[in-house]
């Protein structure tokens, strides 16, 4: 009896550490939200709303708008997802699916490998490299919009890989196998069982991905171009969010730049935020559907 | 088995112990080999860094019970940070405004350390001469007016040097930078256009060119883009091997960046609280895009033991220390500036 009492204290201990462990996380996200916001009033009260599709940045004359920084920090990580997705799905499927097992570890291996790699790395690789080939291949500068896509990509790759991998694992073997004796091909059965069982699981490593994408800020500044203009071509420099705050927070001298930049940071946690919210409706959906 | 796993599970306490007070007696130990000494803190401009790194790691050499400790967040941060008093001493590449130090709690004073100077540095296959730069051609490319290699005036200037027809690729810093505000400051009192449509400050906004983050990314990005143009202190286009020109000075004369001309520049009328720009400097010899950078420090020191320390400091850092400054691409202060701003330590008081 006592033995019993004591587990059950032990329990609730244990789940109310937990609990204020994860209320940690949801005081954490608002504490962050708070200090931006309320560090943020000067530029807040000057710029109003028209801050978000303002084209404007001036630090001589504090003339401050947004969206060239929004626009290439969407553009930039919509062009990493565009050739992260179909390139880490395609190992995901292949890794699980196809590789002998040997082959398979190695690769996977590997890929995790790129996911430890720094980013000012990446950054470097960057420059020395991708940005002397882009340039042979046509881009105005070497350095710009596409090139940060490119480097995002290579960077956010193993996030997509590995995950779906995983998930690609937990589908039961019992269904692959009925599938298969029902005489589908191994192309019926990752199409109409594998993937359709793991959707939900897909999309989530997707946008932990596009997390990644949005919020890096040494690699994408060391080879975006750092230009605060919206330009529609691809191969044109650009600016991201996290680029212009990194680059030019140590040097804001006055109040209202400081609170301008981290205006930016509230916009870019804002987004987040959005994008995140968006992911969870979505694989929400996708999970009823199922 | 349960008794053998529990003396398993003591033994592991004790090893966890024996971890734990060995590191706390580290701690402590730690803790009060700092005692002993007198830790100065100071943060700032990136720009003196080399030199300043250099000079308070001698300084601790000759006197071990000192120890200064300098974070390079930037001008705008040291500013901050010597207005908040966080900090023991401040540093700036940029001379605080009248707002920024009537805000200050205290009375600072502006010491100049060392020169530095800012080169324009550029991508020419082909060219080996040193280029000559006139004034009001460096604006107008920087401005976006002037576009292409063989454009007359670049040629005008340079008769002889076979200059191509590409596009000029024109690259500045991305980050907020002391370097930045020497180039600008210089572009603005030689073009009006820039002065009305750009103006100066540690960022700007630029009318055209790619942003390379610090000098090293301005001097990596020049080195890779063919005929491109930049600018960076001059030890980085040393350092990486790269091309740099001759600039006009005030009185027409092509200089080049050497520690002569940069010094020349400081020979000019000085006012007694140093906040002086030296670009484009009135002496015939002086190289143009020059400027000083500064310590922070408080007439007031509210500390005594530090603020003795770092009037030491300063004493030695104008008369031995600037010997140090020419290996790391600086000028040393003039004899006049020296013998000035040692009398500014002087009035330096300990509370």
């Amino acid at each position: 009896m006592n033995r019993f009492k004591n587990k059950s204290v032990g329990d609730i201990l244990f789940k109310n550490t937990t609990l204020f462990f994860s209320l940690l996380i949801l005081f954490l996200t608002f504490a962050i939200g708070w200090e931006l916001f309320s560090n943020s009033t000067l530029s807040l009260k000057k710029f109003g709303p028209g801050f978000l599709w303002g084209q404007a940045w001036d630090p001589v004359m504090e003339e401050f708008g947004a969206l060239p920084f929004i626009y290439g920090t969407l553009v930039s990580s919509l062009v990493a997802l565009l050739i992260a997705v179909p390139l880490g799905l395609g190992i995901a499927i292949f890794l699980s699916e196809l590789a002998p097992p040997k082959v398979a570890n190695i690769t996977s291996f590997l890929i995790e490998l790129l996911a430890a790699i720094p980013s000012v790395v990446y950054g470097l690789i960057g420059i020395f490299v991708l940005v002397p080939w882009m340039r042979k291949a046509g881009a105005t500068y070497g350095v710009g919009m596409i090139t940060a896509g490119v480097i995002l990509a290579i960077m956010i790759l193993p996030f997509i890989s590995t995950i779906s991998r995983e998930i690609f694992k937990t589908v039961p073997q019992s269904l692959k196998e009925s599938a298969l004796s029902l005489g589908a091909t191994r192309w019926e059965v990752l199409w109409l069982v594998t993937i359709p069982f793991s959707k939900s699981g897909i999309f989530g490593s997707i946008f932990l991905a596009l997390g990644r994408a949005l919020g890096e800020t040494m690699a994408v500044t060391m080879v975006i171009g750092n230009r605060p203009e919206i330009k529609l071509s691809l191969l044109e420099p650009g600016y991201t969010m996290a680029a212009v705050i990194a680059n030019e927070f140590t040097e804001a001298t006055s109040d209202l730049y400081v609170h301008t930049l981290i205006e930016i940071g509230l916009v870019l946690f804002g987004i987040t935020i959005l994008i995140n919210g968006i992911a969870r409706l979505l694989i929400y959906k996708v999970a009823e559907a199922h | 088995m349960k008794k053998i796993r529990l003396l398993g599970g003591r033994y592991k306490m004790k090893g966890i112990t024996k971890l734990f007070t060995s590191l706390i007696t580290a701690l402590m130990f730690m803790s009060s080999v700092q005692a002993e000494g007198t830790l100065i803190n100071g943060a700032g401009a990136t720009f003196p860094y080399p030199i300043y790194s250099k000079w308070f790691d001698e300084y601790h050499k000759l006197f071990p019970e000192y120890k200064f400790n300098y974070q390079s967040i930037g001008s705008g941060g040291g500013i901050r940070q010597i207005t908040a008093g966080t900090v023991d001493f401040g540093a700036s590449d940029g001379p605080m405004t009248d707002a920024q130090l009537e805000s200050a709690p205290g009375f600072l004073f502006h010491i100049p350390t060392v020169l530095g100077a800012v080169v324009v540095v550029y991508n020419l296959e082909g060219v080996s001469e040193k280029l000559k730069i006139p004034q009001k051609v460096l604006a107008d490319i920087f401005l976006g007016k002037i576009t292409t290699w063989n454009h007359p005036e670049i040629q005008k200037a340079n008769p002889g040097v076979e200059l191509p027809s590409s596009n000029i690729v024109v690259v500045h810093r991305s980050d907020g930078s002391g370097t930045t505000y020497i180039f600008v400051d210089f572009l603005s009192k030689v073009s009006s256009a820039w002065a009305t449509k750009v103006g100066k400050g540690t960022s700007v906004a630029w009318p055209v060119g790619l942003g390379g983050k610090g000098n090293e990314g301005v001097a990596g990005l020049v080195k890779q883009t063919p005929n491109s143009i930049g600018y960076v202190e001059l030890i980085y286009a040393k350092q990486n091997n790269i091309s740099y020109g001759l600039v006009e000075n005030k009185t027409g004369n092509y200089v080049d960046a050497t520690l002569e001309g940069v010094s020349a520049a400081a020979k000019t009328k000085m006012p007694s609280d140093f906040r002086v720009s030296i670009t484009n400097s009135p002496n015939p010899e002086s190289y143009p895009i020059s400027g000083f950078t500064w310590l922070l420090v408080y007439q007031k020191q509210k500390d005594s033991v530090k603020g003795k320390a770092l009037i030491e400091f300063l004493y030695w850092m104008l008369k031995d220390g600037q010997r140090y400054a020419p290996d790391l691409g600086y000028a040393p202060l003039p004899q006049e500036v020296n013998q000035m701003v040692e009398k500014t330590v002087a009035q330096i008081k300990i509370k």
